[in-house]
């Protein structure tokens, strides 16, 4: 299953970003080791230059981690014809379930790309680098995922055999290969849409209020809610969002909405969702990593009011449907 | 924002200055898209060929297989498939394959039932009624291969060793090339004295099932049934279809993956390489206010530049050569091999997917061979440059 052209560049771009971050922990370490803001040796020099190098390495790999993400769910989605039962992109995850590992390591290595960007535009920023040794620590911490998301691609991708015709007879009747669901079971749907509409309001009043007051426990209280809409976001996508976007009761797949059958909306959906995540997260970070002589207050509001508003676009893109199709889900919910 | 653009331009006018030095670039950087994009659209608009066409194909086929060979298949199993449930049609079906020594290539001879022939509606000439004797229809790729026109007569040798003339009643247009190119109906009738073909048996039956969602149990009912069959869905036909479109465009890839390492190479080489002229210019740009970010940025900005250039150039490229062209460099590799070619007219189809994975194997690696050379490049001190 290897030789698919998704697959070979999937393989190839999740490999070439590993070895960047090989590298660059490797130097990282270096970094740790020697890091002397006072001496001016060859040395340090050389370090100091070195981190030039290794941002811009780091920004690359969130760059194609992102694009990966979504190239990963497309390729899951086009191969998703090979396997019996398959309906759409779960049904290949489930026709090998490490799949859905492999999906959730590349969403969490999209936070903790970004989170550790965010520190590094901090320290880049502030006169005498203080969070140079924290940052290449994480970012040697940060490694073993980026090897477990190639190793979790790999053998994803060579445990998937498609059901084709074999000699002796159908695939069909050579192995019990069938009965795999091929819908995602969503949670009841009223008590669901509940939740997600509170927790909402509950992020955008929270970040409003940290944008207007920069009050530290508003900004941790947001960074916290950040994560919850987040998850929330995701399950009340397959309970409820979705079936607005399809317009049939019973089908709940967060990976349809990618396709061009329902006009790409899953690109901007997800990409405000991420961000308006991301962004949420930011302050709260940052107030972590506060050193002195940064005008952090600024940048702050400035994330925040990103933040609030990519989470009004995202709020409106999923709520058109639910106000202007002539879907509802009365009698379901 | 204002600054960036204006790097934007600083960089697009660094671009021309050497033009020489970035055409070369640019050449093979749109050569390797075009190669890359042509395999990605011929073998996508070729699986959504075989898709399209499979979609008029009978639910079920099932063969005979002997020792694992298929075989002829005894006529009377239609009478017991037909009593499961939900079972419509149940046909036989009289086809083979006819090596013409004469031409020196292989066509596929098809017994034409009653319903076949009433659909056939692609053709210059008429259609026959089934009961006609020594009369076919051609595809175009057949016609042109023995200069034949309507109403001329084709000879094909028998298994017994006689030959029999058939007239031509009709010639397919082009409208189903892949399909009927090499074809040549006739009535079953005839088809069982050419090939010898056993009272009593046909090549495969045809099952038509009502419903989609059993198409499965009855498959299953008609293998238990008669163990020695072997009932194909039309699921399992495209399945195997797509599968193999994406093994074989996936091994054409992997081929070309050498021509992505040297071209990397070539890149990583030619922005290393920067002439004392560039180092200067940086070393003045730097001695001026640049930073060391401002210098990457702007090396960045011509990567980009020159990527998005090539991107576009290969890939408008590649659709020309498939959809336009009939992708004559690619075709024979992926389409299979035989003497009768069909000429390929496919239906254009492009998806953001291809798109996505063309950026995956051409322009990502671009851009990770010139990080370590733009990052050198701004390191230049600007007091050794100008000294020098």
């Amino acid at each position: 299953m290897i030789l698919h052209p998704g697959i070979i560049a999937l393989l190839g771009g999740t490999s070439l970003v590993t070895v960047m971050v090989l590298y660059s922990s490797y130097e990282g370490f270096k970094i740790i080791r020697y890091w002397d803001r006072e001496s001016s040796s060859a040395r340090q020099l050389s370090l100091e230059r070195k981190t030039y190098l290794l941002s811009s390495m780091i920004a690359f790999v969130l760059a194609i981690n992102l694009l990966s993400l979504f190239l990963f769910i497309y390729t899951v989605d086009d191969i998703h014809t090979q396997f019996v039962g398959a309906m759409c992109a779960t049904g290949t995850l489930n026709a090998n379930t490490i799949g859905w590992w492999a999906l959730l390591l590349k969403v969490t290595i999209f936070f903790v790309s970004s989170i550790w960007i965010l520190i590094n535009y901090i320290d880049q920023r502030t006169e005498n680098l203080p969070l140079v040794r924290k940052k290449y620590a994480s970012l040697i911490l940060f490694l073993p995922l980026f090897i477990l998301d190639v190793y979790f691609e790999i053998k994803f991708f060579l445990g998937l055999s498609p059901d084709v015709i074999t000699s002796c007879c159908g695939a069909l009747f050579s192995e019990n290969s069938r009965g795999i669901a091929s819908t995602l079971a969503g949670l009841p749907i009223r008590p669901m849409k509940y939740t997600f509409f509170a927790t909402v309001a509950a992020y955008f009043l929270t970040g409003f209020l940290s944008y207007r007051y920069t009050k530290i426990w508003l900004i941790y209280l947001t960074a916290f809610l950040a994560i919850l809409f987040f998850f929330i976001s995701i399950v009340s996508l397959i309970s409820f969002i979705s079936l607005y976007f399809y317009e049939i009761p019973t089908h709940h797949c967060p990976f349809d909405i990618l396709q061009k059958e329902y006009h790409y909306v899953g690109y901007p959906l997800y990409i405000t969702l991420l961000g308006a995540t991301v962004f949420g997260l930011f302050p709260g970070f940052a107030e972590l990593m506060k050193a002195e002589g940064v005008p952090l207050m600024h940048w702050q509001r400035r994330w925040l009011l990103t933040a609030l508003l990519l989470l009004i676009v995202f709020f409106l893109i999923v709520l058109y449907p639910m106000i202007f199709s002539s879907f509802t889900l009365e009698g379901y919910d | 924002m204002r600054r960036h653009l204006m790097i934007l331009e600083f960089a697009l006018s660094c671009l021309c200055r050497r033009k020489y030095k970035n055409l070369a670039l640019l050449f093979a950087f749109s050569l390797l898209v075009f190669i890359l994009s042509s395999i990605l659209l011929l073998t996508y608009a070729l699986k959504k060929e075989a898709i399209e066409i499979l979609q008029g194909a009978p639910e079920i086929t099932v063969q005979r297989t002997v020792a694992g060979r298929h075989e002829l298949i005894p006529v009377e199993y239609i009478n017991k498939i037909k009593t499961i449930p939900g079972v419509g049609k149940v046909e036989p079906r009289y086809w083979g394959y006819y090596y013409d020594p004469f031409i020196g290539a292989n066509y596929t001879l098809l017994g034409a039932n009653r319903d076949m022939l009433r659909k056939i509606e692609i053709l210059e000439g008429k259609s026959f009624f089934s009961e006609q004797k020594g009369v076919c229809i051609v595809g175009k790729g057949v016609a042109k291969a023995y200069f034949a026109e309507v109403g001329d007569r084709i000879t094909i040798i028998g298994a017994d060793g006689i030959s029999y003339t058939f007239k031509i009643a009709g010639i397919f247009k082009t409208a189903s090339d892949i399909l009927t190119n090499d074809l040549i109906i006739l009535s079953n009738d005839d088809i069982k004295r050419l090939f010898q073909i056993p009272t009593g048996f046909a090549t495969d039956i045809v099952v038509e099932v009502y419903n989609p969602e059993e198409i499965e149990t009855v498959a299953e009912k008609i293998k238990k049934l008669f163990p020695s069959t072997r009932p194909i869905t039309r699921e399992e036909i495209l399945r195997t279809y797509e599968s193999l479109f994406d093994w074989r465009s996936g091994m054409i890839l992997t081929m070309f993956i050498a021509a992505v390492v040297a071209f990397v190479i070539l890149a990583w080489d030619k922005a290393t390489g920067l002439s004392a002229e560039e180092r200067r210019e940086i070393g003045i740009l730097k001695a001026i206010g640049w930073e060391s970010s401002d210098i990457m940025e702007l090396k960045f900005w011509e990567g980009f530049v020159l990527s998005s250039l090539s991107f576009f150039t290969g890939l408008i490229g590649g659709y020309m050569h498939v959809f336009f062209f009939g992708a004559p460099l690619l075709s024979t590799a992926l389409k299979g091999w035989s003497v009768v070619f069909p000429t390929l007219k496919l239906t254009p189809y492009v998806s953001a997917y291809q798109i996505l994975v063309l950026l995956f194997l051409t322009v990502v690696p671009y851009m990770a061979s010139t990080i370590v050379p733009s990052w050198k490049a701004a390191m230049t001190e600007p007091d050794q440059v100008m000294r020098g």
